[in-house]
This record gives structure tokens, C-alpha cells and sequence, in this order.
């Protein structure tokens, strides 16, 4: 067992609560920069589709986990901040370092501008407000066809930036890397302040927030506006390592699978951001390796991926709410407390129904 | 044109007030919002199908051999999925009913394929005169049958004992529990009851739009609806499945390209930032 003394209250909010995490950290960092000189080429532009879904998980969970407003329309500030960027470099010769702040500049405002209405509706109305917008959104990218170009898409190019030429997988790869590493340190930096400390109230109780001095309308559209941009930065960088981009990738079930990934990798932790994504990147890889080893019937089906997929939602929302990292919690605890752990430890508490009706 | 816009606008309401009723039922209840509900109008209309085209069973047999099977289902759905899950948050149970949704449609593509397919079930499709207006056969029988379940269901919910029992928890689940209502058999029995309510709409639906495995986003569309009529009424459901669906084929004729398919989430955003509770809302308070 491993006993903590606390000294003062910083010792709380400290990045890194030992320094021996700090030093896993950069462990890993190493790693991951290494990782493109031994991996092959497919490997790296699948950690590249991580790096970007994992920009986009952190400002979802950033709103939904932290600040409890849920949202199903992500996809919209994703496509918002994808096209931004490939307009303003393609149509307008913008260069990529200004193009890639625009994207998500823009998509904070229009999340702010969402997060408006957002202040007088709750749970299940947010969730189909911000849903309605999604679809306006992508109608919006079909029908406005001299900006757009429709449903035939855009074609975009890798960047550049400066000396540096981001055209192959593997360079690309650093640039998503060292977006992500920054989007993390941020978030992580927000979320140690009393505006992090706000969104977490908010998602505990409005009402107690409310009477402690928080203003909710300020903190809410600011959750809007922060999980947009983060939504719009990976919009950019998914336009610019897929090179085209049209309507079909902004659909209802791309915001589906943002949520998935913060519900499966672990709501209300940047772990769980991180744990998502890899496991909606790797899901689909891990269905077409196991193919071989099922029974044909079912290895043919062409909607296997899709029923594994709501399969695995269903299971995880039934035997593990807290996702990945919350069973990567559980196991931890486990052997730092080794004798005493028990199963009722991380019972879940419930909420029975309190909702007054007239 | 106009009136033909209005009524073929008036089917595909009623279509939308079915689907919206579907949700009503169960939010109502459980406070669960039901994201498969058009899944479960699709897996209605494609077991009616199955039971007329490849069995060659007519079609009031097939029709209640559909029913009976989505009661079922629905009692399944419930107590598999929904029911360990009471108490949990909100998020939960909204991205339950989303995988569920995501499942059922995916097991449809793989039983009945990827195809579309065209099936009237029952109902023939010829022009009827009122006055100087040329009906389809269909859209009537759509606004006849959508009117009559919703009148029954009001009917169910405020005059039979079981109807009062379930209004009664959907009120106060504690209070009814302590009245002596089984609370968990409820929740079943709305369960089945939306159901049995989705297949009716995808049976419906089948008419006037092909029979695919992807038929469940219409009922997307549905919510718009649902929170027009106030989430939570009956009655609400039908008045705003009908300005959806009519308002949404006016955009259609009057409006560029591109409106019909968004118009319903356009009057969706403008009717929570007027009036969020919607035409028939009812007011809700949370105890701290």
C-alpha cells in the first residue's frame, strides 16, 4: 500500500502527483516519438487517426464528462473546423499555421453561439438541440455548393510549415503528435483551475453551483466554446491527413462514435479520451484480424462491425459505465491496496428517480 | 397542388405523431428517450414482410403475428437492457438506446439484407375524390389508423384501471410503488406497448416510403415532433407530428432545395429557444 501524506492543498491540483509519473510520461512520449522509425506505414496513419480522434475526445469529454452537458452534434464543429481549414488553404492561400487556429477559432464560435440556447435546456433537450444543429450543418456543407463544393467533396493537401514538409504519414505523424501532447496540456491546465473546478460543479449539481457564485451561463458556453475547438483542431487535422473531405464524413454517426469514445475509454478523464480512441481505431482492425478465425456465416456479414460495435456499447454501459480507464482504476487500486479491495469499492451510486412531474 | 401537398404533409405527420408517441410512452414512464424507437418501427414493418411475402400469410394474421412479436420484443428489450440499468444518469441510458438502436439495425441488415424493397402491406393505393381533391387510398388510411391508435391510447391512459396505473407511475414512481402498483411490470408493459405502437408506424410507413434496413433515422425526425407537442402529452405528440410533417412538405414545394430534409430540426431549434416545453408542455421540477 502506498500512503499519501497531503501537506498542502496545491498538492491536489499538481500535474503530476509523483514524480515518478512524470517520469512514465516522458517514457512514453520517447516511445511514441520513436514509434514511426519501427511501426509500418498503415500502423502510423492509424496512429494518426488516433491523435486526431483524440484532440476531438477531449473536448467532448471536456463538455460532456467534466461539465455533464451531452452533446450529439459534434461531428458539426468537427466538419466546421475541416472545412474552415481546407477553404482557407485551398481557395485562399492561407498558410497552414494560420489556417489551423482559424478552424478552431471558428468552431468556438459557432459552439459558443450553439451554447447559447444550451442555457435554458437540459439533458434531453441539449442532446437533440445540438443533435437538429448536427444535421443543419451537414445540409448546409451539401447545399452550399460554391463554398463546399457539395457532395463532391474538397481535395486537400498535406501542409508545410517553414523548413518542415508534413507531406508523408510518417512526418505528419509529429505534427498530430505534438498537437495532441499540446491539446492535453492544456486541457489538463484548465481543468486545474476554478474554471475546470466550475465545469465540474456544474456537472454535480446546477443548482449547488448556482448557489456557490458560479454564473452558469458563462461557464456553460464556455464549455461549448472550448469542446468546440478542440472538435474544430481536429477537423483541420483530419482534413489535411485524408486529403479530401466531403459530407459523408461529417454524419450523424460520426458524432455517435465521439461519444462512444469518451463513454468506452471513461467519461470525465483525459485517460479515458486517450483509451477511447484507440479503441475505435483499433475496433475495426481487430474485427477484420478475427475474421479468419470465425465461422464464415458470420465473417461475411458485411454489418458484423457495426452490431460488434452497438454490441460492445450496450455491454460496456451495462458492466463498466466508468470505460477503460475506469477498469484500468480498478485494477490499480487492486494491488495498491492489495488485501483490502473489495468488490463494493467502485459500486456505483445510483439516482432514483426525482423528477416532480405537475 | 396545395391541398395534395397538405394531406400527402398530413400522412407523413401522422407517421412522425406515431413514432413521437412511441417516445412519449417511455419518457414518460422511465424518463429514458428511446433513440430506437425507428429502429423498432423498422424491425415492425420488416417481420410484416417477412410473415406476407415469403410466408404468404394474409395480411390481418400477419399483422397480428407482427404485434404480438414486437410485445415481445419490447418486454425483452426492457428487461435485458433497460431494466439493470435504472438509476443510472441520463447519458447512460440516452447512449443505451443509441448501441441498442445501432445493433438492431445491424442484425436487420443481416437478416434481411441490404436491399430495398417495395411492400404495401394490405393497404391498396388508388386515388379517392373528396370534393375537388385527389386523395391516395394510403394517405387516408395513414391519417385514419395514426387518429385512431392515439385516440385509443389517450382512451387507455385515462380511462382503464391499467392506463390510470401506469399514468400514475409515469407521475410518481414511489408514491405508486407504495399504492401497490408493480412498477417493474409497468415499465415492461410500456415497453411492449411503444413496441407494438413503432411496428404500427412502420407498417404505415411502408407505403409511402421503401422498406430498407435503414428506415430507422425517419424517426429521428420524430423528435422535433415530440418536443413541439411538449415531451410528454399525447395529444402533443399528434398536433406536432402534423405541423412537421405538413410544414415540412410546404418547404418542400415553397423553400430552395434542401429545406425539406432540415426544416423539422430549423422549427426544432426555433420552438426551445421560444418555447422550450413545447404547445402542451408540462412543467417539471427537480427536488434538490
Amino acid at each position: 500500500m502506498r500512503f499519501i501524506m497531503r501537506k498542502n492543498y496545491m498538492q491536489d491540483i499538481r500535474l503530476f502527483k509523483f514524480k515518478s509519473t512524470l517520469a512514465w510520461y516522458l517514457l512514453l512520449i520517447a516511445v511514441l516519438l520513436l514509434a514511426p522509425l519501427v511501426v509500418d506505414t498503415y500502423s502510423v496513419s492509424l496512429m494518426n487517426l488516433i491523435g486526431i480522434y483524440v484532440i476531438v475526445a477531449l473536448g467532448l469529454n471536456l463538455l460532456t464528462g467534466y461539465t455533464g452537458q451531452i452533446s450529439l452534434g459534434h461531428a458539426a464543429f468537427f466538419a466546421i473546423g475541416a472545412y474552415t481549414s481546407a477553404i482557407l488553404t485551398g481557395k485562399f492561400g492561407v498558410p497552414f499555421w494560420m489556417a489551423l487556429p482559424a478552424a478552431g477559432v471558428l468552431a468556438a464560435l459557432v459552439g459558443v453561439f450553439v451554447g447559447l440556447p444550451a442555457l435554458r435546456l437540459k439533458g434531453l433537450y441539449l442532446a437533440i438541440a445540438t443533435m437538429g444543429f448536427a444535421f443543419i450543418v451537414e445540409e448546409i456543407i451539401v447545399q452550399w455548393e460554391g463554398l463546399t463544393n457539395g457532395v463532391n467533396g474538397i481535395n486537400v493537401v498535406r501542409p508545410t510549415l517553414g523548413p518542415f514538409n508534413f507531406t508523408t504519414d510518417e512526418s505528419y505523424y509529429y505534427l498530430v503528435l505534438f498537437t495532441v501532447l499540446l491539446m492535453i496540456i492544456i486541457l489538463k491546465n484548465i481543468l486545474r483551475t476554478s474554471t475546470g473546478r466550475a465545469f465540474i460543479a456544474i456537472r454535480d449539481s446546477e443548482i449547488a453551483a448556482e448557489s456557490m457564485g458560479i454564473n452558469l451561463a458563462i461557464y456553460k458556453t464556455a464549455a461549448f466554446g472550448i469542446s468546440a475547438f478542440y472538435a474544430g483542431i481536429g477537423g483541420c487535422l483530419f482534413a489535411h491527413f485524408m486529403l479530401f473531405i466531403g459530407p459523408e464524413n461529417f454524419d450523424f454517426m460520426v458524432s455517435i462514435s465521439f461519444l462512444v469514445m469518451i463513454l468506452l475509454g471513461g467519461l470525465g478523464s483525459v485517460h479515458g479520451a486517450v483509451f477511447g480512441a484507440i479503441f475505435i481505431i483499433a475496433l475495426p482492425e481487430f474485427i477484420s484480424l478475427s475474421k479468419d478465425y470465425l465461422p464464415s456465416i458470420i465473417a461475411e456479414q458485411a454489418g458484423l462491425q457495426a452490431a460488434v460495435y452497438g454490441l460492445i456499447l450496450v455491454l460496456f454501459i451495462r458492466f463498466e459505465p466508468l470505460g477503460l480507464y475506469g477498469r484500468w482504476l480498478k485494477i490499480k487500486f487492486y494491488f495498491e491496496h492489495f488485501p483490502l479491495y473489495k468488490k463494493d469499492t467502485f459500486r456505483r451510486v445510483r439516482k432514483f428517480y426525482r423528477t416532480e412531474k405537475q | 397542388m396545395l391541398w395534395q401537398q397538405i394531406v400527402s404533409g398530413l400522412a407523413m405527420g401522422s407517421i412522425y405523431a406515431i413514432v413521437a408517441v412511441g417516445f412519449i410512452l417511455i419518457y414518460k414512464a422511465t424518463e429514458v428517450i428511446n433513440f430506437a424507437q425507428g429502429d423498432l418501427m423498422m424491425v415492425g414493418a420488416f417481420i410484416a414482410f417477412t410473415c406476407i411475402n415469403y410466408l404468404q400469410i394474409p395480411f390481418l394474421a400477419a399483422l397480428g403475428i407482427t404485434l404480438a412479436f414486437m410485445f415481445f420484443f419490447g418486454v425483452v428489450i426492457e428487461r435485458l437492457v433497460l431494466r439493470p440499468l435504472v438509476g443510472e444518469p441520463a447519458f447512460a441510458m440516452v447512449m443505451v438506446t443509441i448501441g441498442l438502436g445501432i445493433l438492431i439495425r445491424s442484425v436487420a441488415g443481416m437478416i434481411w439484407g441490404y436491399d430495398t424493397y417495395q411492400f404495401q402491406a394490405g393497404i391498396t393505393d388508388h386515388p379517392v375524390r373528396i370534393a375537388s381533391l385527389a386523395v391516395s387510398s394510403v394517405h387516408i388510411w395513414i391519417i385514419g389508423v395514426t387518429l385512431t391508435l392515439i385516440t385509443a391510447l389517450y382512451l387507455f391512459f385515462s380511462r382503464t384501471k391499467m392506463g390510470i396505473s401506469m399514468e400514475a407511475t409515469s407521475q410518481n414512481q414511489l408514491a405508486a410503488f407504495l399504492m401497490g402498483i408493480g412498477v417493474k411490470g409497468t415499465f415492461s408493459r410500456i415497453w411492449a406497448i411503444s413496441a407494438v405502437v413503432a411496428a404500427v408506424g412502420g407498417i404505415l410507413l411502408t407505403p409511402i416510403q421503401f422498406l430498407n434496413y435503414n428506415m430507422g433515422f425517419i424517426g429521428l425526425r420524430a423528435f422535433p415532433a415530440a418536443v413541439l407537442g411538449g415531451f410528454g402529452s399525447i395529444p402533443g405528440a399528434i398536433v406536432g407530428g402534423i405541423i412537421i410533417g405538413v410544414s415540412e412538405n410546404l418547404a418542400g414545394v415553397y423553400l430552395p432545395e434542401g429545406f425539406k430534409d432540415i426544416f423539422a430540426w430549423i422549427i426544432l431549434i426555433a420552438v426551445l429557444m421560444i418555447r422550450p416545453e413545447g404547445i402542451f408542455g408540462i412543467q417539471e421540477r427537480k427536488r434538490v
